[in-house]
Parts: C-alpha cells; structure tokens; sequence
C-alpha cells in the first residue's frame, strides 16, 4: 500500500506515560497519525495497547505526557483536555470497543442518535438523521436495516452500527479495539475493505490488534509495543511477519505441535444432542471423541459453544438425544457425576467459573476432589494434605503465587489458568473439554497450555478443545468441526482443511437444517 | 348475586378508577426508575412520606396544590437518597430501597406524632372535591364513571400520556432507555449514566409520593397509620406486568382496582357465608396470577440492579 506521509497531521499523542501503582503500562509512547492513514496497534496482551487508546479517548488520565488534535477547520494542533470523554468525542474521535457498547432494546437508528441531540429538546428529527444515514452507508458500504432492534443483529452488523455511531458524529480518527476477534474471516475481509474505502476519504484510522496477517494486510503503517514501551513504528511495506512476531514478543517462544498418533477406542459421543434456547441452543449435535485426539471445534463466537460445553460437562440438561462416556450412558447426569466418570472442563471464563475468587490457591485446586478419601475424612478437611499437594502443584504447574494460602483472584490470568490446568489434568481425566484454553493469554501461558493439552492427548485422554483461533485449531486439533447457529458439521482431518474453507463453514455454509436469523 | 348488575352500575367504573389511582402514580414512578435501571423499593415508605407531608402541608395551612407540591418534594427527597446510595455508590439496590421504606416510614409517623402528641383521632382536612366537567359529567354512564373524579386523578392519567411521550419520543426518554439496558451505550455517546439514573430517580420518586398524597388528599381526609398498606409492593408487581410500559402500567392500575372494586361489592352479595377475607385477598391472588403469566415472558432492562462504574467493563 502507498504511504500517505504528506498528508496533515490529524492527531498527535507526546510522550505518554501512565502507571498503575508501580506497574507502566505505557511509557515514553509517542504517536503520530496523518489524514487518511490507517495504523496498526500491534502488541500482546497487557502491552499496553488499550491503555493507550483509553488515554486518547479520556477515560484515562496520563500521568506524563499529552494528547493533540488538529482543529478541524484550520489543522492547528490543539491540546485534548484529559480525562474528558466528551471533548474526544466533540474533537471527532470515534472509539469501536471490542464489547460493543450498544442498548440491545433499542433499534440501530436510536442508538446512533443517541446523544446527539439535546435531552430537552421535545422532538427528535429522525427524517433528516435518516437521509444522512443513507447517504453515509452508501459511501462506506456500511449497511445496516437502520430499524432492526440491536439484539436481531448479528455481531457484524453490530459493529457497522458501532462505526456508523462513530461517523455519524463526523469522527477523524476511528479507533477500532480488536474488530476482528468476533468475525469469520470473510466477514474480516468486508471490514478491512469498509476501512480502505473510508482512509481514502480522509478517515484517519488505527486498529488494535494481535494478529499479523491482518495488520500487514491492511495497515499503512504499524506500531509495536511491547510491555507497555513503543518497539517499532514502521511502514507495513517492507515489515514480515517473523520480524513483527520478534518485535511484539521480544523473545522467541517454542511452539509446541502435535506429534503422529493414531487415535484409539471411543471414548466419548453426543446422539442428536439438542439443548438450551434461543440464539445459542443447540440442536441435534453428533460428536465423536477418541482416545488420544484433539478434536477442534471451530465457529464464530456465540453460535452454540457455550452450550455445548455447558451440555458435555452436565451444567445443562440435554432436551433431547444422549451423552455417552465410556459406553455408560450419562444423558441426565449432572456436573459432579460428569467428574466422577473422568471427565474434566476448563471453562471459558476462567476468572467466573474456573476459580472461586476469594479462596485460596490450595482450595481452588481441590474444590472438584473435596469428597475425595485423600481430601476428607467424616466431612472434615484434611488441611495438611491439601496444602502439601497445592505446593507439589504449584511447582509442578510453576503457578506464580505467593503460596498456597494466596487469594486466587490476586493472581494473573495465565496464573489462573495454571490453576485450572492443575486441578482438572491432575486426576488424569479420560476425556478433557477446554474451551478458548488461551484466550487472553501471552504467548508463554499459551505455550504452557497448548503442551499440556498435548500431554493429555499423548496420555491417552480425549480433548476436545473449543476456539475462536484458527491457527490454535489448526495446530493442536486431529480432527476439526464447525458449530453453526448450533449446529455442528461433521468433524474432518485437519490435514484436508485450509483456513478459507474453515471461514466459509464457520460463516454458514454447507450446514443444511439451517434455522436462518429468526432464533 | 347478579354479576352483570356489578358490571353495568357506574358507580362500580367509578370506585375502579379511584382505586386505581395512587397505583397510577407509583407504577409510574416505579417504571421510570426501572428503565433507567434502579428498582426502588422504597416506594411503599415514599408513599407514606407523600401522603404525610401532603397532608400536614394543607393541614398547617397551605392550599391542596401547594401540598401536592411538598408531597412530591418529600418524595424527591427520599429518592435522592436511594439514587446516591445506589448509583455513584453502587451499593445493592434491594437493601437501599428496604432502608429508604423503612426510614420515610418510621419518619414520617415520628413527624406525625411529635406534631400532635395527644390527638386520639386523626383531624380532618378539606380534600380535593370531584371536578364537575360541564357536558362529560352529565352524560349518561359515561359521565358519572369516568368524569366524575377529583382532579389528581386526571393528573394520573396525564402522567401516563406525558411519560410514554417522553420516554417514546425525546432524545431524552431514549437515553433512559438506553441507560437502562447498557450504561456503557450512553457513556460511550458522550452522556451522564449517573446523571441520568439520579434523575430518573428523583423524578420517578417523586411521582410515588403523589400516589401516597392521593391517599390523604383526595380518598381520605386525614393521615392514619399503616394507611398506605402495601400499594407500593403492588406498584413493582405491575411494573413487571405492565412490561415497563406506561400504556399497559394505567392498564394492570385500572385492572387491580376493578378487582378491588368488585371484591366490596360482591361481598356484600354473598359475604354472609364467605368470610370476608377472602375477597380482600382476591386482588392480590389475582395479581399474582396476572404476573406469573406475564412475567416469564418479561423483558426486564438489562442493566436493572447493576450499578454501573466508569471504565469497567
């Protein structure tokens, strides 16, 4: 792509530096973004990234350093008032948040107009909102059914109400915080397209993200951070993923790949399993589990996952059809029994349903055996035993902690993972469900997870490993299916698939019975 | 006992509306608050605080209007107090809203009582008298049912109309709403979640305690004890029946006071060999029932009982 180093400056952060207690999470960072141009924000997790876009927008206040916009008329760089959410929006910064900041109950149109005219005011001109919103979603390719209600919309749709939201109050500089995350690929291209067309009328832009193949892909110019401090500021031409990868990580971090190893007896089936309601229920799910694979399920976010896992591990009765582990049917059984057959989770939410906050690192480790022999004798705790097996843990799983005794909550969300990971591979379950086991996790932690799962796999145990990341999929998974509005495709060989047709099932093709938008 | 012969009287539409009234003004006031996202169940003591202060108001001299204002400011007040505790606070709407009853309550009958110590029975003021509308009051049925009222009832209904227009057709109302279901949705456009919740508060508490000042100024003449009797525990049942829609609000208000309504006159029918209990507890067996219909399918705001915190999310 060409460079666009002669436009004006649009926005101009200086030497921003903010900190939390003793911790930085941005230092010394220094910004500058022209007319037309599209910066990639490119970093690991906790390097700082959406601190500093926190810091621009005002819902942060820099400790050092400071923010300058151009006045739209003249192009003078003016001074941003900090910590002042309102003077970014006034200046024409527009934010799209990665949790959409939308009122599911009201209709596209309201959630754009609102705020935008005055509370007194007793009327609400939506004829003249509605003619400048056609005409803006012609010229971005951004369309939306301005009438439909927020919660009927896809999560695509949602983001283009979140965009529209931004341009509609003339935004200059768009700020997107990790867009692609809950797209198909497709639906990422489409973006990455309304994003060209929009530099090109002027809209300075800067996505965060964490994915390499989108940033060279559509970025005029990239910035790393790393730990919170600027690494790189260079054109995307001439920049290679290896290179940015070194960049962003700052140290090289073996990936571990699945070894050849062929699958044993069956494990574990889902018969036509339907459960839950809604957008996310599921209906008539056929699955598979060997022994000694890693079976992939890929799909977009919120398309049946949550209720799948919820379904395996008996959290949610099925409604129909039959569970089998181990040839013992355990269609109506419920969490604690699921456990007792050797079936262990590693929940998506870590921090909600994988630990209990306020306990200790040695209680979470043992909440899922408390009945145990070893852990209890006549319903009394066997505090001794507990302890020493939470530090034999605690080294084993290199769970950084200050002891046993440690709050769980203290501790990072690689940390809690490791938690998880202890108490659930420990007891050498026959079937694991780990569901987006790296999501928000650096580089090291995801390694860390990925090798144990690998472990289980050459153990003998059956995973089933749910993710939004292709290529965590694509690496660790024998096999991979994709789950559809609840439906779920049947499982194929990763070596027969490549990433486009992954992208292309996971936006809905080739599933018949297809129960279309109305869920 | 002749059904039909209750349905037909006049007199029956009229007590209906009557009833109806103080439940209009606190499921109203209920509503807003719930849109914006606080419950505040410390209507059933902002009731009582709205019929107190109205009535000491007129009883110490000033006009019905001027009491009806001093109603509404107590009830501003209290609601200040919850909106605080609970918005920029955050503290749980449930124990706010308990402590706001007990205390207007517990309040209130200390004001009454340290202001006459030695009264045995309650003294009297001069209440609002039922508007005559020249043409509508004279018509046949329809005249003496629905135009015969006193004028705080109309307020009521003009309530409802003023507040579906608001909340349905102002840049304002739709902020509310939004507030409601995503606070982050109206901070990220540039607007005060806080701002909004407190006012919403004050506004909807205000309009509760004109549902208790209902009671002393315009369906009885005096403030007694205990008087307010659970219809601000009805008010939140209807706002859940009514779907936080002010339209179907004055529907589930009109409907309990017809129950109401035609428990007295039934049991004077056939009270001889049912006890009479019964049918005071019909209106409320009947709510009940109303609600658990309507209320699996309900459509709470999203955001209700969440205290909302800048940059969390």
């Amino acid at each position: 792509m060409t460079t666009v180093s002669a436009a004006p400056i649009v926005l101009q952060l200086t030497q921003i530096t903010k900190r939390f207690g003793s911790f930085a999470a941005n230092e010394d960072v220094s910004l500058t973004l022209r007319r037309g141009e599209i910066l990639a924000l490119l970093g690991e997790n906790g390097a700082g990234k959406t601190t500093l876009m926190n810091i621009l927008f005002g819902h942060y206040v820099a400790d050092e350093g400071n923010v300058e916009i151009a006045e739209r008329t003249s192009g003078t760089l003016n001074a941003l008032p900090a910590g002042q959410p309102n003077a970014a929006l006034d200046a024409g910064i527009g934010m799209v948040h990665q949790h959409f900041t939308l009122a599911e109950n009201l209709t596209a149109l309201d959630n754009i107009l609102l705020g935008t005219e005055k509370l007194s005011a007793m009327t609400s001109s939506r004829t003249a909102a509605r003619q400048r919103l056609d005409d803006l979603m012609r010229r971005s390719g951004l369309t939306v059914d301005l009438d439909a209600r927020i919660s009927t919309l896809s999560v695509g749709e949602k983001q283009r109400v979140e965009i529209l939201k931004a341009l509609y109050r003339d935004a200059r500089v768009l700020v997107l915080d990790e867009p692609t995350a809950v797209l198909t690929p497709q639906e990422s291209d489409t973006l990455f397209e309304t994003l060209k067309t929009l530099a090109a009328e002027g809209l300075a832009i800067i996505f965060i993200s964490h994915k390499l193949d989108e940033v060279i892909a559509a970025s005029h110019r990239i910035m790393v951070l790393r730990l919170g401090k600027k690494v790189a500021d260079q054109p995307t031409e001439g920049s290679t993923k290896l290179q940015l990868a070194e960049l962003m990580v700052g140290k090289s971090v073996p990936q571990s790949t699945r070894s050849e190893q062929a699958a044993g007896p069956l494990l574990l089936t889902l018969k036509q399993a339907s459960a839950g309601e809604g957008r996310t229920a599921l209906h008539a799910v056929d699955l598979e589990l060997f022994s000694g694979e890693i079976l992939g399920i890929a799909g977009v976010s919120g398309n049946g996952q949550a209720t799948l896992a919820r379904a395996l591990s008996g959290l949610e009765p099925l409604t129909a059809g039959q569970l089998q582990l181990d040839g013992k049917d355990l269609s109506g059984s419920n969490a604690r029994k699921m456990i007792d057959a050797g079936f262990a989770r590693i929940p998506e939410d870590r921090h909600k349903d994988g630990i209990v906050g306020p306990m200790s690192v040695a209680e979470n480790l043992t909440i899922e055996t408390i009945r145990a022999p070893e852990n209890q004798r006549f319903g009394f705790l066997k505090f001794g035993a507990i302890a020493e097996r939470a530090r034999q843990a605690i080294k084993a799983y290199d769970i950084r902690c200050q002891g046993d005794k440690a709050p769980a909550r203290l501790l990072s969300g690689g940390n809690i993972q490791k938690i998880v990971l202890a108490r659930t591979l420990d007891a050498a379950p026959k079937v694991v469900l780990a569901a987006q086991p790296s999501r928000g996790l650096d580089v090291g932690a995801t390694a860390d997870v990925h090798r144990r799962l690998l472990d289980a796999r050459a153990r003998g145990a059956g995973v089933i490993l749910i993710s939004e990341d292709l290529d965590e999929l694509m690496r660790l998974s024998d096999r991979i299916a994709v789950i559809h509005r609840g439906h779920l495709s049947a499982a194929e060989k990763t070596e027969t698939l490549d990433r486009s047709t992954l992208g292309l099932k996971m936006a809905g093709h080739g599933f018949h019975g297809d129960t279309g938008e109305a869920a | 006992m002749d059904f039909l012969e209750i349905f037909l009287s006049a007199n029956f539409w009229a007590a209906a509306l009557r009833i109806a009234t103080p439940l209009v003004f606190g499921v109203i006031g209920a509503l807003i608050c719930e849109r914006a996202g606080v419950l505040n169940l410390g209507i059933e003591g902002i009731f009582t605080a709205g019929a107190m202060a109205g009535w000491m108001a007129v009883w110490l001299g000033a006009g019905l209007w001027g009491g009806v204002l001093v109603a509404a400011g107590a009830g501003a007040f209290f609601g200040l107090i919850h909106a605080i505790l609970t918005v920029p606070l955050g503290l749980s709407q449930h124990v706010s809203g308990i402590g706001v009853t007990l205390f207007a309550t517990s309040l209130s009958y200390f004001t009454y009582r340290t202001a006459l110590p030695d009264v045995s029975s309650p003294p009297r003021i001069e209440p609002f008298k039922p508007l005559d509308i020249p043409g509508l009051s004279d018509l046949p049925f329809i005249g003496p049912a629905l135009f015969q009222q006193t004028a705080l009832t109309f307020l009521a209904l003009f309530v409802v109309a003023a507040t579906a227009f608001v909340l349905y057709r102002t840049p304002l109302g739709l902020a509310i709403r939004a507030v409601g279901d995503n606070p982050s949705a109206v901070e990220s456009q540039g607007l005060s979640v806080y701002g909004l919740r407190i006012g919403a508060v004050v506004v909807g508490s205000a309009l509760m305690a004109l549902g208790g000042a209902f009671l002393t100024m315009s369906a009885f003449d005096a403030f007694f004890f205990g008087m307010v009797n659970g219809r601000g525990w009805i008010c939140i049942a209807l706002t859940v029946f009514a779907s936080w829609r002010p339209g179907k609000a004055l529907l589930g208000a009109l409907l309990f006071g017809a129950f109401d309504a035609f428990q007295v006159r039934l049991q004077t029918d056939v009270g001889s060999f049912i006890p009479g209990q019964v049918f005071l507890m019909m209106p409320y067996v009947l709510s009940i029932a109303a609600l658990i219909l309507v209320a699996r399918k309900a459509d709470y705001p999203r955001a209700l009982l969440t205290p909302y915190f800048r940059g969390q999310r």
